[in-house]
């Protein structure tokens, strides 16, 4: 009767579908939604998801970038080129109070830059644009905490996050009802692993910002790890001389905690080769993991993303 | 560095080859605690080489910290997560795992063996395709194990491992294998499962999980991850029946355009397509299937926009069906409700009830048993605590499309939502139609409530008295309607008393019997108001739930809550019923305010301070509060 009417779906089929499915369901529920856009890899996925969703509208919501002012220079290129190419609403926001203190993460150490620029910074661009959904793209893979983190993820008027509390999420239904003042944190990746995101960025040819390949940047090594020096807001210790190494990323993030891998992969396909047999996880490459056992559940509970 | 600036983006070059296609499976794993749940899952993630060198040495310092396994690997440490639980020891809450073989992508449910976790278990299962259960050879079947197969079997999971686990300390024996799977075929026959394979492993030293035991080599069956490989993904078996997919989202980015997104459940569809819509039943055609990527037909388990040839009125929540099998249409059901919140779920009480992209407001009928899920007894039952299983009948307020769960899980199951705390509070299966409302219209009335309204030359609404016996309901309430009547205006006042006399007299004052006198009460109430009338009702309503149920069964903007505010201590002194004595006194019992809980209005249309004002004054507040919302014109 019908040609080809069976099909066996791939893992990326699938799991695109199911984050489409849940975008929708958030523009459909929600009063004000928006994105987190972070530039990196995982946004990108995101926000392409987002184009497929609601095509041919244009995604019903803008993107946010919450703005450590600290991120590498062509990663804030890179987010302004996209946000046109896409015709997208893009919201930069930065902590004044953080601006006002000259917040910086080799003055004030990791914690605390994080804390102000990105936990407090959220939190206000939540409130004074009055969004009660953001969508980010965290997924469970990386971290042990994140394993148990819902889809749906509700943060109370002060934006915490209530471990014991959280809603079971049973098929494919989401209970999006919250009381006013409430928000919710969507994570439409929740399902991907770090292999199912490169193979996708591959597979929908999705442009990613160009530090994710290797090519020599200059670095200084401290504490074990590479950093590039992005600009010259870095001091640099007596003698210590920049070096130019072939590195790229994992993860993106503020540069200076951000540590680069010594690589030859400078074409795509080499990077997703060399990510397929990695043997370390995409993690290590974030300074501000490396705390305390259970940090990142203490800043999740804080607001953290 | 300035030359970065340049590129800052690489785009991939097309290389189809390299992308890894490969299927999806969900699956979830349950049994008792210490059953080896976790180290089967850690070593499942570390042979398929899940695991980065990172985590591997943690695991290991961990491993020589703990010290249970001597020098190696205890995986069993690999899986917690939340501080809290890590502390206690126990993992608690559905966690979610990923790995992959050559050919499959999985997403592990991991779900815990503890008794009261009866609803995360549920959770887990909703979404996984197989189950591994498991069990110590050393100990045989548990209650534990008839629990979760039950469940398993209650959600509909096709395919389900028994793995025997910790066979290294029976000695490999296959008598004892054996006669494990005799005893569980046995139990299991019982649940209808389709189609179960036991397998006995040693996930502690890795024997049939992903390489074929040598100490066992009396069993030719599959490793578990042979068997995970080859088993079918539902969605598959789905994607054979017929075609349904519910309308999430109208997408209209201009007047040329209107498109229909939505996730295919089941079947498939294609352009010129025959499609009926439900609950209209309006039939037309697929234009288009705008968001499938150059291929012309699209299957269940993806997310599409359809065009459609005709202008039909589709909202989101309606279910696009193959015209020639469509999918049934009622409001009544009977199905089985999984509970999994503190507060119980009563009869008579009204919760939305979330199917597909529809939500609808649920009132629980009869509960004609609850479900041990230990010994699958049934048992009389007027409410469902926490974890607890029973089978009812659920009313809608409207006709929803719906197949039965068996047939698919995503056109019959649901979750209940508290309307009040927004809580997730219940999960239910459709097993079928009370009474099928396909044929069965609304009358059209021709006398119909804007008619009655009309000839009465008044607003028909209703002002729902609400506070502690004692407050003062009856005697403004009266006076009001007195006020009322000598204003020509068509009236009738319900007072929670006279009520009880008649209609009502079935009723106790237990919590489960509030809840219906008020339903009761608010039906009635919608009756009045249709026929026209300005409606009074003064009952004490004690829940915020029951009075949120009466003002959604009236229109916007009819319904008055007027909160007569009166502390405690000064109805209690009034007493003029002497009731608050004999409560004191213990001569009656869930006595509002004194052993039944009284939950004030957040958001009252009126507040009566009755200390401050008098009767007469009350009413006229509330009559100038009526002709400022229009209502009295
Ligand atoms: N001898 C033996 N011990 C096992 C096996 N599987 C698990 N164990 C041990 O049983 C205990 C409980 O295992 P765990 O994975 O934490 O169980 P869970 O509570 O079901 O997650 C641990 O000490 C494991 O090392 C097995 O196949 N053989």
């Amino acid at each position: 009767m019908h040609a080809k009417r069976h099909k066996s779906l791939t893992h990326l089929e699938r799991l695109e579908s199911e984050s489409i499915h849940i975008m929708r369901e958030v523009v459909a529920e929600a009063d004000n939604p928006v994105m987190m856009y972070s530039v990196g890899k995982d946004s990108s996925v995101m926000l392409h998801l987002a184009m497929k969703a609601f095509d041919p509208s244009p995604p019903p919501f803008p993107l946010l970038h919450v703005d450590t002012t600290w991120k590498f220079r062509e990663m804030y290129a890179f987010r302004d080129a996209t946000a046109k190419r896409l015709g997208m609403d893009l919201i930069v926001h930065q902590n004044p109070d953080g601006l006002a203190m000259d917040i910086s993460p080799f003055t004030h150490g990791s914690a605390m830059h994080t804390d102000i620029m990105k936990t407090q910074g959220l939190k206000q661009a939540l409130d004074h644009y009055k969004f009660d959904a953001a969508f980010g793209g965290a997924r469970r893979d990386e971290e042990k905490s994140r394993a148990k983190e819902r889809v749906f993820s509700f943060r109370s008027t002060q934006h915490r996050w209530d471990p014991k509390n959280q809603r079971p999420e049973l098929w494919q239904l989401y209970n999006t009802r919250k009381s006013k003042g409430e928000s919710i944190r969507v994570f439409p990746l929740s399902n991907w692993t770090e292999r199912d995101v490169w193979q996708y960025i591959q597979q929908e040819r999705i442009p990613i910002v160009s530090l994710y390949l290797a090519k020599p940047r200059p670095v200084v090594r401290r504490d074990g790890v590479l950093i590039m020096v992005d600009d010259d807001r870095m001091p640099l210790a007596p003698g210590e001389q920049p070096q130019m190494l072939k590195v790229r990323f994992r993860t993106l993030g503020c540069y200076p905690l951000t540590a680069a891998v010594e690589s030859d992969a400078d074409t795509l396909d080499l990077v997703i080769e060399e990510t397929l047999a990695s043997r370390t996880s995409e993690r290590q490459g974030r300074v501000i993991d490396t705390d305390s056992a259970g940090s990142m559940e203490k800043k999740k509970q804080e607001g953290y993303f | 560095m300035s030359t970065a600036m340049k590129q800052p983006a690489v785009v991939a070059e097309p290389q189809p080859d390299a992308v890894q296609q490969k299927g999806l499976l969900r699956f979830l794993t349950c049994g008792s605690v210490d059953d080896g749940k976790s180290t089967l899952i850690g070593r499942l993630l570390y042979a398929s080489g899940s695991l980065f060198e990172d985590q591997i040495d943690t695991l290991a310092v961990d491993s020589r910290k703990s010290g249970t396994q001597g020098d190696d690997l205890d995986f069993a440490l690999l899986l917690d997560g939340l501080t809290a639980e890590r502390e206690q020891g126990i993992t608690i809450d559905v966690a979610y795992r990923y790995f992959s073989s050559p050919t499959r992508k999985f997403i592990v449910a991991d779900t815990p063996g503890h008794e009261q976790y009866t609803r995360n278990m549920v959770t887990g299962a909703s979404t996984a395709d197989a189950a591994i259960i498991l069990l110590d050879a050393r100990k045989g079947i548990l209650t534990q194990t008839r629990r979760h197969s039950y469940l398993v079997s209650l959600i509909g999971i096709r395919h389900v491992v028994l793995a025997v686990n910790k066979m290294d300390l029976v000695n490999y024996s296959q008598a004892q294998f054996e006669k494990l799977e005799q005893d569980y075929r046995n139990f299991a026959a019982r649940l209808g499962i389709e189609e179960i394979t036991c397998i006995p492993l040693s996930a502690l030293k890795g024997d049939n999980v992903t390489t074929a035991s040598e100490q066992m080599p009396w069993y030719h069956g599959p490793t578990l991850m042979q068997y995970l490989d080859s088993i079918d993904v539902d969605i598959d078996r789905l994607a054979g029946a017929s075609f349904r997919m519910a309308v999430q989202w109208v997408n209209r980015p201009n007047s040329d355009f209107r498109g229909y997104a939505g996730l295919i459940v089941s079947g498939a569809v294609q352009r010129g397509d025959l499609v009926r819509v439900l609950p209209s039943g309006r039939t037309t055609h697929i234009a288009d299937i705008v968001s499938c990527d150059g291929d012309d037909v699209a299957v269940a388990g993806q997310s599409v926009t359809l065009t459609l040839t005709d202008e039909v009125d589709i909202s989101r929540g309606d279910v696009i069906c193959a015209a020639d099998a469509p999918a049934e249409v009622a409001d009544q059901f009977e199905g089985t409700i999984v509970w999994m919140h503190e507060q119980p779920m009563m009869r008579g009480r009204s919760y939305l009830l979330k199917i597909g992209a529809r939500t609808v407001t649920a009132t629980i009928s009869p509960i004609k048993y609850k479900v041990n899920v230990n010994t699958l007894e049934e048992i009389a039952a007027n409410h469902l605590e926490l974890n607890e299983i029973g089978v009812c009948g659920i009313e809608l307020d409207r006709a929803i499309a719906f197949d039965p769960y068996d047939v698919n899980p995503h056109m019959g199951g649901f979750i209940l939502i508290d309307r009040l705390t927004n809580n997730t509070v219940g999960a239910g299966l459709i097993h079928f139609a009370l009474r099928r409302s396909q044929n069965v219209h609304w009358q059209a009335i021709d006398v119909n409530k804007r008619a009655h309204a009309a000839q009465k030359n008044q607003k028909p609404c209703v002002l729902w008295f609400t506070g502690l016996s004692g407050s003062g309901k009856s005697t403004v309430a009266n006076l009001l309607e007195k006020r009322l009547f000598a204003m020509g205006r068509h009236s009738y006042l319900l007072d929670g008393d006279n009520v009880r006399h008649g209609l009502n007299k079935d009723l106790g004052f237990k919590d489960s019997d509030r809840v219906e006198n008020i339903r009761r009460v608010a039906e009635v109430a919608k009756l009045m108001v249709d026929a026209g009338l300005i409606t009074l009702v003064s009952f004490i309503s004690p829940f915020r739930s029951e009075r949120r149920m009466a003002r959604d069964l009236m229109e916007d903007g009819e319904f008055i809550e007027v909160f007569m505010d009166t502390p405690l201590a000064v109805a209690e002194s009034r007493d003029p019923k002497g009731l608050y004595r004999k409560a004191r006194r213990g001569e009656i019992s869930n006595f509002t305010g004194i052993d039944s809980p009284y939950e004030a209005p957040e958001h009252p249309e009126f507040r009566v301070d009755t200390t401050t004002l008098s009767a007469e004054e009350a009413v006229e507040s509330i009559l100038n509060e009526l002709t400022r919302r229009g209502l009295l014109v």
